[in-house]
């Protein structure tokens, strides 16, 4: 299956070889290698968690390599910063936008070469050459408005543009890397953009493409590169593979395993737990019905942007709905605030960890018996032996690898910050638990004792609320999957229709 | 698909996890962080026993103590007994900082309860504890308008409190009316200036408001919640606590200390002075909680290293003096000082300390 291609004669622009880097706890790349050749579009894919973005920041001077080689037009080099990864014609765009949102368009994508007039910032050339450069994107802006002035969408375009954007004394872009630059993007707007690929492609630019939104792999890419548990897979001609080959080289063995177990259904029939009538919420959520059963997990699948976290924040009190009607346990009921939420018997377990879920400078212990604590209230205090009691049973419980529950959970690996997560709300012992992107950028060891673990709780009675990106994961556990599209319940889809083929068509839009 | 090399990868996972837990078990008794928690103790501690010693050096009665009247005296009784304002204050400065805020009022604030205590006592029918009543609830009321403009209003607490702390001291002398306000009343004087059980009077009312605080804030979860929400006010909202009613009660309880403060003061002097009570003390206590080794970001606090700090500000001050030097040094020797302070506290500088002595070491070796 795996065709390496040797159809290119020329040496790569860039090449690494052999690539270790190791984290505390987690061998984060083994032996991991890329090639790119001038003028190509060269997919690298894989799950989250698989060494992508590591494997980027150890090109880009962000990170340094614990071993293995960096050959750049054949020339062994390492960077010991970004800047000096983009003096030697390596340019990226990372997957948040980082541009200074109080400046102007053209001084963002000028920000540190501006053109200069008798040593001060010559405003007009800088505004003319903003907007040549814009115009190569279809984009024809206001250039001297402040950034924060427009969407998110053209914000990504501007930082896409600033990555090839010259900069004083650097060699012009050999590399450009661009880490889900479409994410924010809407249809046209990712045609606009594959159209300006196109063109830094004929121009001899070596396009370092990361996504997950596989369509637009096979849109614009050339080559792929698969990496899986930070190792490499393999690397393909796109016209070469398949769609189904690719999702396989992805997702491995071991996942497809999970595939064939049944869903969990501790009662075959039950009662909903939860459920939503025409429930609204703004532009965010549109008119969703929605029930809950009962000691069963439902899956909610959809793009990003597609409503998903957004229904996890309504059902918990984070956000306020403004029409539809809700009901829980049998009652009406109207939330405004988490601790309502929590009381009642729903816990989240939000996509951010780092901003929305752990306090990183408290201790395991003090994360894990935090929102029991809430719920009690300020005065009827948890002692110090009982939160002690607490965390070692979730510790063991759950298999938080960690010399004990005194360190403080932003010294941990994504995979046991996500336990101490969990184990935060199983303390609290909800009847409802919304699990929002559970296995987001963790180990796959971690991943697959997530995946085990949401089937026990299941077991147990309790029931659950899971969104993931992954689909696979989905199909393994959940008795009925909601699909997503634009605000918009599209599809529910359960029994014989649970694989993701169905799911990816319900996302598609497309009639099965 | 062959399942064996699955299987093989899957033990191999079980035995590392399980060496993992094991040597986690064996760990978990381990001393780190009590040593860590001893070490956040040394540094003040060892800067305020090396002021105290210079003061010796300077002056060989330093640490005399003489018994008099039924009450302790001497110059380390001195140093106890200036530091109690700024100590109130730095008690509630803590827990605001400890919300990632600041409080820049706190020494309007003290001047307004000062007024307040004044002119109640000048119009004359007012018991004692009426009187200390009306000031902390007036001092409650002032933490009560920064809470809210902070946590509902979401305005910036440095600019919230400025509001205060420049209206606040208007306040104060339109409640004397332009005038130093004394008063006769020698009950009310002895929290100031009176002394029980051989120490001064305001040393007790701190020891009693660090101990009243510290139940507060340790056998009930409040102190926990502070720090939560002063380490990530987001992540605490999702897990059910009020973020903004922790941070409308941290500044309550800064108003509250501030009155007392003010309490102090004004029964010190006998009167209150709207232009001078209080006056840049607000500036002590935040050093004081910095000093003690707590961030401006928020987080972890500690109210007993808050008082450490103020100890070794009221220290410094007195070596000064002691030192004979021209008065006009004071302020430049002060800040050096603490700057040094401030230093030693930084694991980060130490251990740039630790690299270039070992470095030198390294190349004396070699030489």
């Amino acid at each position: 299956m795996s065709e390496q291609s040797n159809n290119k004669s020329a040496t790569p622009v860039l090449q690494l070889r052999q690539i270790n880097k190791n984290f505390p706890g987690v061998k984060a790349l083994q032996q991991a290698q890329l090639s790119l050749y001038a003028g190509e579009v060269h997919a690298l894919l894989g799950e989250n968690g698989a060494g992508k973005s590591t494997l980027v920041k150890v090109m880009t001077g962000v990170l340094q390599k614990d071993g293995g080689e960096l050959l750049l037009d054949a020339r062994a080099q390492s960077f010991a910063t970004p800047k000096d990864a983009q003096q030697a014609g390596i340019s990226t765009v990372y997957q948040e936008v980082n541009l200074l949102p109080n400046l102007s368009v053209a001084h963002n994508l000028f920000l540190g070469s501006e053109p200069k007039r008798f040593g001060f910032i010559d405003k007009k050339a800088m505004a003319n050459q903003a907007r040549q450069l814009l115009s190569t994107f279809g984009l024809d802006i206001k250039v001297t408005a402040p950034l924060s002035e427009f969407s998110v969408a053209v914000q990504q375009l501007v930082a896409i543009a600033r990555g090839i954007a010259p900069k004083r004394g650097a060699a012009c872009t050999k590399v450009l890397v661009l880490d889900e630059p479409t994410a924010s993007l809407d249809a046209d707007e990712v045609q606009n953009l594959f159209q300006v690929l196109r063109q830094l492609k004929q121009q001899g630019v070596a396009i370092v493409f990361i996504t997950h939104f596989l369509d637009q792999v096979y849109q614009i890419s050339d080559r792929i590169t698969v990496m899986r548990n930070g190792c490499f897979v393999g690397e393909y001609q796109t016209i070469n593979l398949n769609k189904a080959e690719l999702i396989a080289a992805m997702l491995g063995k071991e996942l497809c395993q999970q595939r064939h177990q049944a869903p969990c259904l501790a009662v075959e029939h039950s009662e909903a737990i939860l459920t939503a009538r025409q429930l609204s919420s703004g532009q965010s959520v549109q008119q969703l019905d929605l029930d809950l059963p009962q000691g069963q997990a439902v899956g909610l699948a959809g793009l990003l942007g597609s409503g998903r976290t957004e229904i996890c924040r309504l059902l918990f009190g984070l956000d306020q709905a403004d029409g539809g009607t809700l009901s829980f346990a049998g009652k009406p009921i109207k939330l405004n605030n988490p601790a309502q939420a929590i009381a009642l018997g729903i816990a989240l377990c939000p996509e951010d960890r780092k901003t929305q879920g752990m306090i990183a400078p408290l201790s395991i212990r003090e994360n894990i018996s935090l929102a029991l604590q809430a719920k009690q209230g300020w005065w009827r205090v948890i002692s110090k032996k009982k939160q002690q009691q607490l965390a070692d049973f979730y510790i063991e419980k759950l298999q938080i690898a960690t010399p004990d529950a005194d360190k403080p959970i932003g010294q941990l690996s994504g995979g046991n910050q996500q336990k101490v997560i969990l184990a935060r709300w199983l303390a609290v012992e909800p009847q409802l638990l919304l699990l929002d992107e559970p296995t987001r950028g963790i180990d796959i060891g971690a991943h697959a004792e997530i995946l085990q673990l949401i089937r026990q709780l299941c077991q147990q009675g309790m029931s659950l609320l899971v969104t993931s990106s992954e689909l696979e994961e989905l199909t393994a556990f959940s008795s009925k999957i909601v699909v997503m599209r634009d605000r918009k319940k599209v599809a529910e889809l359960n029994g014989e229709d649970l694989n993701p083929d169905r799911i990816m068509a319900a996302i598609a839009g497309a009639s099965v | 698909m062959t399942n064996e090399g699955v299987v093989v990868d899957q033990t191999h996972q079980d035995q590392s996890k399980a060496d993992q837990l094991k040597a986690a078990r064996q760990a978990r008794y381990s001393p780190g962080q009590s040593a860590h928690q001893f070490s956040l103790y040394l540094y003040p501690l060892v800067a305020l026993a090396l002021l105290l010693l210079v003061n010796l050096l300077l002056d060989p009665q330093f640490f005399s103590l003489q018994w008099q009247d039924g009450r302790l005296y001497g110059p380390l009784i001195d140093i106890v007994n200036r530091s109690a304002p700024v100590a109130l204050l730095a008690i509630g400065m803590s827990l605001v900082i400890a919300t990632g805020g600041i409080d820049l009022s706190v020494g309007a604030v003290m001047a307004i309860c000062g007024a307040v205590c004044a002119n109640l006592l000048v119009l004359g029918d007012w018991s004692i504890p009426a009187v200390i009543g009306l000031a902390v609830l007036t001092g409650l009321a002032c933490g009560l308008v920064n809470g809210f403009m902070v946590s509902y209003l979401g305005i910036q607490p440095i600019v919230a409190t400025l509001v205060l702390m420049v209206a606040g001291r208007g306040v104060a002398q339109l409640l004397n009316q332009g005038q130093i306000v004394t008063f006769q009343n020698p009950d009310f004087a002895a929290l100031g200036s009176g002394s029980f059980l051989a120490l001064p009077v305001p040393v007790w009312l701190v020891l009693l408001a660090l101990l009243m605080m510290q139940l507060l804030l340790r056998r009930t979860a409040l102190g926990l919640f502070i720090e939560a929400v002063g380490c990530n006010a987001k992540a605490s909202r999702y897990l059910g606590i009020d973020d903004r009613g922790i941070k409308l009660t941290v500044y309550l309880l800064a108003g509250g200390c501030a009155a007392l403060a003010g309490i102090i003061a004004t029964a010190d002097i006998q009167g209150s002075d709207a232009n001078n009570a209080g006056l840049w003390l607000e500036l002590d206590a935040i050093l004081a909680v910095v000093i003690g080794g707590a961030a401006l970001t928020g987080g972890r606090f500690s109210l007993p290293r808050a008082v450490i700090g103020v100890l070794i500000i009221q220290a410094l001050s007195t070596t000064i003096v002691v030192s004979g030097l021209p008065s006009k040094f004071n302020l430049l020797i002060k800040a050096l000082v603490i700057l040094l302070v401030l230093m030693l506290q930084s694991e980060l500088f130490r251990n740039q300390l630790k690299t270039l002595f070992s470095f030198g070491k390294l190349r004396g070796g070699k030489a």
